[in-house]
């Protein structure tokens, strides 16, 4: 009957979303519904002098409009940092600016119209007296002695300074180095533009003073915690947040959000139902961006391929603001994996994260570990260059190895399992390596720029030990929560505390669902992203869903399993200790005697009839579990690109891209791979098209889908991917996460590839996008091109 | 001002006044409620609201309700027929070609305008003429599949 786990089951969520149900924010239509929209700055650093709101008030349809002093005038408090490193300045961040705004997209004014076209036409009328200020969007500048201060007591503009490693261990690796691999690098500013926009609706109840709001949010329960104790201040109880259906986040839709308060502010305090969604304008200004690192690093090396240490030193651009997550980002998500999948025992970085004229930034697919996983695959391949070693030969050389898991790095953290052979072994036969290397000899040998790239990667994924991340910096807990109801004709609801946009949780935790109790997977039905159904949780993020949801449901299911166990003795009239429940087949026997058997939906009926209960027993059969995982999980890939680069235009062409990824015990194939090939593609998009180009008034240049280049279908290829299952030893699925490694490996394999392709031409290193410019103004300058 | 339109939708005639600068996408969520059309962008970049107008394939958030007066308009709503998903919908779902589903509908209706032009095509051919639909979970390749599969059982 059962055994899902490990299937290609289909969706379940799909048929709504292919017939035009999906059930997003901007769906969402109440009576009498008025819309907001907000007023942006234009200015990338300015003070206001006065706004003039008569005639945008005066405009027929306008209901009213409110500046940032009415806000705070009627109670609300600026946004919060929820991630908070040893002595980080944290300044206010109003959810519209009081009396200067510090990036192109800061919000000024809101104005509640009858309808949206008409909110959009009184934002026109609304008088701004802007004095223009000096602006800083580079990080590197601004925390230059001199570089003007964005705001007040924050010298150099830094929020904080993060080391982490042994400092000496390192010195001691580098001054008795045979070779020191140097590197600088930009992992450049990305927009993660989830194609569905932002967009919160907000009910407000007078009656019972409760509030409801709809919004496109990867953690209600979260957001629903920082409005209520630190924001608006409306009681938890009396808070209500739904995010039925998201259009992909990505980091995007981590954070809380300005318009989350401003839109339930303006609810409440005009009894009215209220709506804003973004535009896409607004959210190029206005969602969390991603990377922007300046690094500088090197990588200590011996003449026999042996790694002994890695420093880094990196300058993380955190925009105006501390976002609600942006300074976990460049910390702990960062460092703590900047030696990667290699044992070396020099390990020290530090980061500065800086204010700049920019829009704040936060978590980006990957978020954090992509920027260190690139740094040490490019120094790692930089280092198979200068000893003329095969990058593959060099990095087998250095890896952890496989029985010496779980392996304690230098720093922090603990690997939990790890085969970083068996992936390259597999990857080396999918892509047939050799063949490539000598294919690639021969286009050289013609005077073709053709490159092959490798990269090995792991992932620090499945946020996590409440405990260890609260000592970090994180404000709230990191365990994860499920809420299993079994109903009395044996059908099954879980609710679940994470949320899906777009990974098909509703599929893969019914899986688990379904094997734990053996019934059907069409008689489950999971719940999510509703804080009034779903008691608690802390939402999808960092790769946590499988790794530290589905675990909570396993709880959750022995505790329901034994209480079913426990009634069908007493109804069978036999020892509790002989009862078996059969999960393949949902039924609880005599252990011994098959054909004495309950099924699983007798039990339940049983359960809830109470009839017939032993001593003690209450009716019914549901549990909850609360899972604080021991460990993070770290899943880990092996991937190779070929490339070619025209010699005439620079123009990259990704030719092959073979990749093996190992997320321990595999739930969904399909959706597993569904999850690896969006994330590579994403990765596509950083390597070869994608930057958020900030001038030097703090302008958003790439502000469009016309002018920021996501990957179109015709702008890759058929991903060739294979997998292979090492189990994580932290919970009891042996499941990791999956969502983000795509994204994280690509970058510097294709890095690696075009890199090799421009080798012969003595170009070191060259920062992503690797646009056609780029690479074509880099051959025209190096020693052997033009 | 409103203007009076006639626009028949998924095969049911509508008649409306509206004022001459509502969008099309806005017509059809906001006034017939068929919110199934998503807007991604709404400046034509991103093709999530696409629909097909007397069976052309169109960005909704740059078609004017007044401009589409007197045609025919099929939105997602409108593809399934007696309770049975349409290919595409089919081979969307048995190939995985979505994830968060809001370009979906889009994607669909444009891959559908493909094949009605092309019935057979090849995998660039599918790529090539997508390339005005953009989707950011899915990485195109299972929504190639699907397009294809779907080619396949026509």
């Amino acid at each position: 009957m059962s055994n899902y786990v490990g299937t290609s089951a289909r969706r379940i969520e799909d048929p709504r979303f292919l017939q035009g149900q999906g059930r997003y924010v901007a769906n969402v239509h109440l009576p009498g519904m008025a819309y907001v929209a907000i007023l942006r700055s234009p200015y990338a650093h300015a003070k206001i002098n006065s706004i003039n709101i008569d005639k945008a008030a005066a405009l027929e349809g306008v209901v009213a409009v409110f500046t940032g002093q009415d806000l705070v005038d009627g109670g609300l408090n600026p946004l919060i940092s929820g991630w908070n490193n040893p002595d980080q300045k944290n300044p206010p961040y109003y959810q519209l600016a009081l009396d200067t705004v510090r990036y192109v997209g800061d919000g000024v004014a809101a104005v509640v119209a009858d309808t949206a076209y008409i909110a959009d036409d009184a934002l026109q009328l609304i008088e701004v007296d802007y004095e223009v200020l000096p602006v800083v969007v580079n990080a590197r500048a601004a925390v230059e002695d001199g570089a003007l201060q964005i705001h007040e007591d924050t010298p150099n503009n830094i929020s904080f300074h993060w080391p982490l490693g042994d400092q000496e261990a390192m010195e001691k690796a580098f001054a008795e180095a045979d070779h020191v691999i140097e590197l600088e690098l930009v992992n450049q500013r990305l927009i993660p533009n989830a194609i569905e926009p932002r967009a919160a609706v907000a009910q407000w109840n007078a009656m019972n003073e409760e509030m409801t709001l709809w919004t496109t949010s990867q953690h209600v329960h979260i957001t629903r915690v920082v409005m209520s104790a630190f924001t608006i201040g409306i009681p938890e109880h009396k808070l209500r947040l739904l995010a039925p259906d998201v259009g992909g986040g990505f980091g995007s839709k981590l954070c809380h959000y300005a318009e989350e308060d401003i839109v339930a502010w303006i609810a409440r305090e005009l009894n009215q139902p209220i709506k804003w969604v973004a535009t896409r304008s607004e959210s190029f200004v206005t969602d969390r961006q991603g990377r922007d690192h300046i690094t500088e690093a090197r990588l200590a090396l011996m003449s026999d391929g042996t790694i002994t240490g890695i420093h880094i030193k990196t300058w993380a651009n955190m925009g105006a603001y501390v976002a609600l997550v942006g300074a976990l980002i460049p910390t702990a998500l960062y460092l703590t994996s900047i030696s990667g999948m290699y044992k070396m025992p020099g390990v020290f970085g530090e980061v500065w994260g800086v204010f700049t004229n920019t829009a704040p930034t936060s978590a980006y697919r990957g978020a954090g570990r992509p920027e260190s996983q690139y740094v040490v695959e490019r120094l790692v391949d930089l280092a198979a260059r200068q000893l003329d070693m095969d990058p593959i030969e060099l990095r087998r050389k250095n890896f952890i190895p496989a029985d010496e898991f779980p392996y304690q790095t230098p720093v922090a953290i603990a690997y939990d399992s790890g085969d970083y052979d068996k992936v390259f072994d597999k990857l080396v036969e999918l892509s047939n390596y050799d063949k490539m290397r000598q294919d690639q000899q021969a286009a050289r040998d013609e005077g073709r720029l053709v490159g092959v790239g490798v990269s090995g990667c792991l992932e620090l994924c499945g946020l996590s030990p409440s405990a260890l991340t609260g000592s970090l910096g994180f404000a709230v807990g990191q365990w994860e929560f499920a809420d299993v109801r079994v109903h009395p004709t044996g059908k099954v609801t879980l609710h679940t505390g994470v949320q899906p946009q777009g990974q098909g949780h509703e599929t893969t935790f019914a899986q688990v669902v379904a094997d734990e109790f053996g019934v059907n997977l069409t008689d489950i039905d999971v719940v999510y992203g509703d804080t009034a159904t779903v008691n608690q949780g802390n939402g999808t993020y960092g790769s946590r869903s499988a790794a530290v949801g589905m675990p909570a449901i396993v709880m959750a299911a022995e505790k329901i399993r034994a209480k079913a166990k426990k009634l069908a003795a007493h109804l069978l009239e036999a020892s509790e200790e002989d009862m078996v429940f059969d999960q393949d087949e949902g039924k609880i026997y005599v252990k011994g005697s098959p054909d004495q058997s309950l099924g699983f939906g007798e039990v339940s009926f049983a359960a809830y009839a109470a009839h017939n209960l032993p001593e003690g027993m209450e009716p019914g059969l549901e549990a909850h579990a609360y899972y604080d995982p021991a460990n993070f999980t770290y899943p880990f890939a092996a991937h190779i690109a070929q490339i070619e680069v025209d010699r005439d235009t620079g123009e990259v062409t990704l030719q092959r891209y073979i990749g093996v990824d190992d997320c321990g015990v595999i739930i969904n194939p399909m959706i597993v791979e569904g999850q690896v090939m969006g994330g590579v593609v994403q990765s596509i998009g950083q390597v070869l098209l994608e930057q958020a180009v900030y001038d030097e008034n703090g302008q958003l240049l790439t502000g469009s889908m016309m002018d920021y280049a996501l990957p179109r279908a015709d702008d890759v290829p058929n991903l060739e991917l294979g997998f292979t299952e090492t189990p994580s030893p932290v919970n009891p699925l042996g499941v990791k996460g999956i969502g983000e490694m795509g994204t994280i490996v690509a970058l510097p394999t294709i890095a690696n590839a075009v890199m090799d392709a421009l080798a012969p031409l003595g170009i070191k290193h060259l920062d992503t996008p690797l646009t056609s410019e780029k690479v074509w103004q880099a051959i025209q300058s190096s020693e052997n091109g033009g | 001002m409103q203007w009076p339109i006639s626009i028949t939708v998924n095969g049911v005639g509508q008649t409306h006044e509206v004022e001459p600068r509502l969008m099309l996408v806005d017509y059809l969520r906001d006034v017939l409620e068929l919110t199934g059309t998503n807007i991604g962008c709404d400046t034509s970049q991103c093709g999530a609201c696409t629909v097909l107008m007397d069976g052309q394939a169109v960005k909704s958030c740059t078609v004017l309700a007044v401009q589409a007066d007197g045609s025919s308009i099929t939105t997602i709503e409108g593809l399934a027929k007696n309770g049975k998903m349409h290919p595409l919908q089919e081979a969307f779902w048995e190939k995985h070609g979505l994830q968060c589903g809001f370009c979906t509908p889009g994607m669909i209706l444009a891959a559908e305008d493909l094949l009605s032009n092309n019935p057979n095509p090849s995998e660039a051919e599918v790529r090539h003429g997508l390339e005005g639909n953009l989707c950011r979970c899915t990485g195109y390749q299972n929504i190639v599949a699907a397009v294809l599969a779907a080619a396949e059982s026509r």
